[in-house]
């Protein structure tokens, strides 16, 4: 999180893969994002990107494993959130792939493969970074007030 | 979290809350159940009451698209509430035609 703008609020929580904590998650990083009095459709984007990127660490990153996922939040002075998910799981062999729309590893559990094309979609900026067998880092970025409605 | 109803045919199943990961395997145990017991033409799922989903939300409803077709019958997602339409345009559901 390399940022020259000056730091307003910053957060960080670890828990473990477990399929409660998505709603855990999301609740919590819109409670942190609160006092930038967001629109509720910027709380309902944020609350989505977050519940997908966390959900890809429980049914990908940690599938065979389970481990702790860990989230940073950091709020800066041009109202810009930015919110880090990451696991230590297995890693994306073709983060590429993996972002395409409707491409999904786990069929069986009914995942739709749109993980990412809603965090795309969500947020104004998302990041990978993914090495096999280390983990994986979702970067989240949404400014907070640019919308008018 | 979830009411189901059956009348002249049609198992209605009305979800309620929050739809993740999570309450989609929960939801989707309780709405098969109710589908292989009742062997419906059409399955309703009715989305008014839901207040939150990802993508687990077009995942529950291409599943059960694909359940309903084993048996012979429909499906029809209805009352889906505008802000969650955003997510079900990026799905490709709209060209099965369930989306009401």
């Amino acid at each position: 999180m390399t940022t020259k703008t000056k730091i307003k609020n910053e957060m960080s929580l670890s828990f473990p893969s477990k399929s409660c904590n998505e709603a855990f998650a999301r609740s919590a990083v819109a409670s942190f994002i609160m006092n930038l009095d967001p629109t509720i459709s910027e709380l309902s984007d944020i609350k989505t990107a977050v519940s997908e990127a966390v959900t890809n660490c429980i049914v990908h990153g940690y599938r065979r494993t389970g481990g702790t996922i860990y989230i940073k939040g950091r709020i800066t002075e041009d109202n810009k959130v930015t919110i880090k998910i990451r696991d230590k799981g297995c890693g994306i062999e073709d983060i590429k792939k993996a972002m395409e729309p409707l491409f999904t590893t786990a069929p069986e559990e009914e995942r739709a493969g749109l993980g990412f094309a809603v965090m795309q979609s969500f947020c104004d900026k998302v990041k990978v970074k993914s090495t096999p067998q280390k983990g994986t880092t979702v970067t989240l970025e949404k400014i907070i007030g640019s919308e008018n409605e | 979290m979830l009411k189901t109803e059956f009348k002249n045919n049609i198992l209605t199943a009305y979800i309620d809350g929050e739809i993740d990961h999570d309450s989609a395997a929960k939801i989707r145990t309780k709405v098969d159940g109710a589908a292989q017991m009742f062997k419906p033409r059409e399955l309703y799922l009715d989305f008014s009451g839901v207040t939150f989903m990802d993508s687990s939300g077009v995942g529950l409803v291409m599943g059960r698209y694909r359940q309903m077709k084993l048996i012979g019958g429909a499906l029809r997602v209805i009352n889906i509430p505008d802000r969650l339409y955003r997510i079900f345009a990026m799905s490709g559901l709209e060209s099965l035609g369930v989306l009401r």
